[in-house]
């Protein structure tokens, strides 16, 4: 019978039926970060325990860490608290740290680019953003720290199987329009709960002629939509990306690992429990008004009359009107970054729009690369020199004001246009800070004019 | 941690869609290293403006001072993984949850600490939340076993999935000790993988 990638993954790392009905999965590869992990190290302690397969397990400090220069110890205490929890748990458990003064960056962005993300594996992080990995034919999933626990004490987790989703994607995209665009559309019709209890399969000419870059950004928002994971079939584009990286299997090794990475893509034919189809060839440049990722519009849409008790109070929180413009909205702040947007590509797509123009006076831009790799590229091409020239503030890497753990904060009730990924009350580190969720080159126009842009007239 | 089969207690009606993880604790209280003292944080800017005055919020209103089981709408704790969460709410006293849905990863780790997530259509919630207005005293009584909820008199079903009804019941939700036993199986499993 003919299987999707979910349903052949799943089988490969079962282990076994628990007595509650869950099926105990094993995991490939175990993501941590400074976050939810400390207590978790601290339970495996207390139970006189150590981390079961340490060569599985792969730790980056990016949730806290600042995006100016890194002295230690941090300013903030509780920050070097964390990073030193960190530091001595991997040290002691022998698992592999990227640590701020090697290769590091954020966790979704670090992990793929050294090859330790392939198809057909199982990845668990205490993370939601974690489904960003499906991106590679991975089955990838968010956990909370009992569950980060359990996978450190066995290498597996007990959790349900999902159902599926086909979401395909056809048509063209047009000049300015992005990946970003395409899963902010599929979430604004489908619900940020719509895909509660669904593995999101996204599929289509316009999936398959992405880059990696933009497929991780498909699948890094899939849990926006509710769905817990989202994956692609990996292609010639998977496998180009992953060879020759440090992680990446070699000589003999790659043939094999190729074999498997082939047999798991979903078979044709195989059923789905569900499946949607949309057509972008007419779709806009995508900006969100409230404080879901799904309460979005075309950037030159309008803010609709609020219905339900939620929108009201977007409608309250955002200080918008109902019935006017989004285009030419004041704005505040730009930031260009996270694990959803902070990728060489994305950095080359928005310095294509600034470049050799200037920001508006009186608005703080933050550029922050995903991670050292991305910043070194950015470097050589000389996109941070465009930045810069621009106005714009060129930073280290780490999570920064995707959700302001770190210094990066947006202050009162600043208005930001960001390529992260939630637009929540508070999330960018002011219980009054607003956001507005964009695609790299909306965010750099809307810099631009210090006012929220369409980007399709600097392409 | 043990068996879990009934829940009650007072009321707390917060009767909306979509009440994300960074409502339930704002990131900045996730510079921590241990859950000990994150109870105070729960829903904490929805609960006080930036210069500490409270808001108004049904959670500080006197009336509803010591409930212990949250109403709401769809997609309860929707967001980040942070199990910070359901954590706060349970040491700020919530031991359980009645919606229209949850949110998975929230649901997951709340079951993993024994607070109880019960699914129920919006009619009935909205049923529950008007009488508690009147009868804020009221206890809300969730029996896993029965899967009901019985408020002032009247009962109501919920849905829970089969699996988590038993984790609870049986006391069984924190599964580490059952994957620790299957280590063999695990051994094994981890041979045959081709990576």
């Amino acid at each position: 019978m003919p299987k999707t990638l979910y349903q052949k993954v799943w089988e490969k790392h079962s282990v076994a039926r628990l007595e509650n009905g869950q099926t105990q999965l094993f995991i490939g590869a175990h993501l941590l970060h400074e976050v939810t992990s400390p207590q978790a190290f601290a339970l495996l302690r207390e139970m006189g325990r150590n981390v079961a397969y340490p060569e599985r397990t792969f730790a980056v400090c990016d949730h806290i860490i600042p995006t100016g220069l890194i002295k230690r110890p941090l300013k903030d205490d509780l920050a070097e608290e964390m990073l030193c929890a960190l530091e001595n748990n991997t040290r002691k458990e022998n698992i592999t740290f990227f640590s701020p003064d090697k290769s590091y960056g954020v966790i979704h962005i670090v992990m793929p680019e050294h090859g330790i993300i392939r198809p057909g594996m199982t990845i668990a992080c205490g993370d939601s953003h974690t489904a960003t990995h499906g991106a590679f034919g991975a089955v990838a999933f968010g956990i909370g720290t009992s569950q980060v626990r359990d996978v450190l004490a066995t290498q597996t987790v007990g959790v349900s199987p999902l159902k599926t989703r086909r979401i395909l994607i056809n048509g063209n995209l047009s000049k300015g329009v992005a990946a970003k665009d395409v899963i902010l559309k599929v979430i604004s019709v489908l619900g940020v709960n719509g895909g509660i209890g669904y593995a999101y399969e996204f599929d289509g000419p316009v999936i398959r002629s992405m880059s990696m870059e933009e497929r991780m950004t498909i699948c890094n928002m899939a849990i926006e939509g509710g769905a817990r994971v989202g994956y692609i079939n990996p292609d010639e584009t998977t496998f180009a990306y992953l060879k020759g990286l440090p992680y990446s299997p070699q000589g003999d090794e790659w043939h094999k690992q190729l074999t498997y990475w082939k047999s798991i893509a979903t078979d044709s034919g195989a059923e789905f429990d569900d499946e949607v189809t949309f057509d972008v060839t007419e779709l806009k440049p995508i900006v969100t008004w409230g404080i879901t990722p799904a309460m979005a519009l075309p950037v030159d849409g309008k803010i609709p009359i609020p219905e339900s008790a939620l929108e009201k109070e977007a409608v309250e929180y955002m200080k918008v009107k109902p019935g006017a413009s989004v285009l030419g909205t004041k704005i505040d702040v730009v930031f260009i970054g996270s694990c959803t947007n902070g990728r060489i590509e994305d950095l080359r797509a928005a310095a294509a729009v600034v470049n050799g123009r200037r920001i508006a006076p009186n608005i703080r831009t933050l550029v922050v690369p995903g991670s050292v790799q991305v910043k070194n590229m950015a470097e050589k091409e000389g996109l941070d020199r465009v930045f810069k020239e621009a106005g714009f503030d060129w930073r280290e890497p780490g999570c920064s004001m995707c959700l302001a753990m770190n210094d990066d904060k947006l202050k009162g009730d600043e208005l930001s246009v960001s390529t992260s990924n939630r637009n929540f009350k508070g999330r960018q580190g002011s219980a009054t800070g607003r956001t507005a969720l964009a695609s790299p080159v909306t965010a750099a126009a809307s810099a631009l004019e210090g006012a929220i842009a369409d980007p399709r007239k600097y392409i | 941690m043990g068996p879990v089969k009934t829940v009650a207690g007072r009321g707390l009606p917060l009767i909306i869609d979509d009440i994300d993880t960074d409502r339930i604790v704002p990131a900045r209280f996730l510079r921590c290293v241990t859950f000990d003292g994150i109870g105070k944080f729960a829903f904490y800017d929805e609960r006080y403006y930036s210069d500490g005055t409270p808001k108004n919020f049904p959670m500080n209103e006197p009336v509803y001072e010591g409930a212990s089981v949250i109403l709401a709408g769809k997609n309860f704790g929707c967001g980040s993984s942070r199990e910070h969460a359901p954590q706060s709410l349970r040491r700020a006293g919530f031991n359980a949850v009645i919606a229209e849905s949850f949110a998975e990863i929230f649901f997951g780790n709340s079951l993993t600490i024994g607070l109880v997530c019960a699914t129920m259509p919006g009619s009935a919630i909205a049923e529950i939340s008007n009488g508690l207005k009147e009868n804020t005293e009221s206890e809300i009584i969730l029996s896993v076993d029965a899967c009901t909820v019985e408020f002032r008199g009247k009962k109501y079903p919920f849905r829970i999935p089969e699996t988590a009804r038993n984790a609870l019941i049986n006391g069984s939700y924190d599964l580490l000790a059952e994957l620790l036993r299957n280590n063999k199986k695990v051994t094994e499993a981890a041979k045959m993988l081709p990576y």
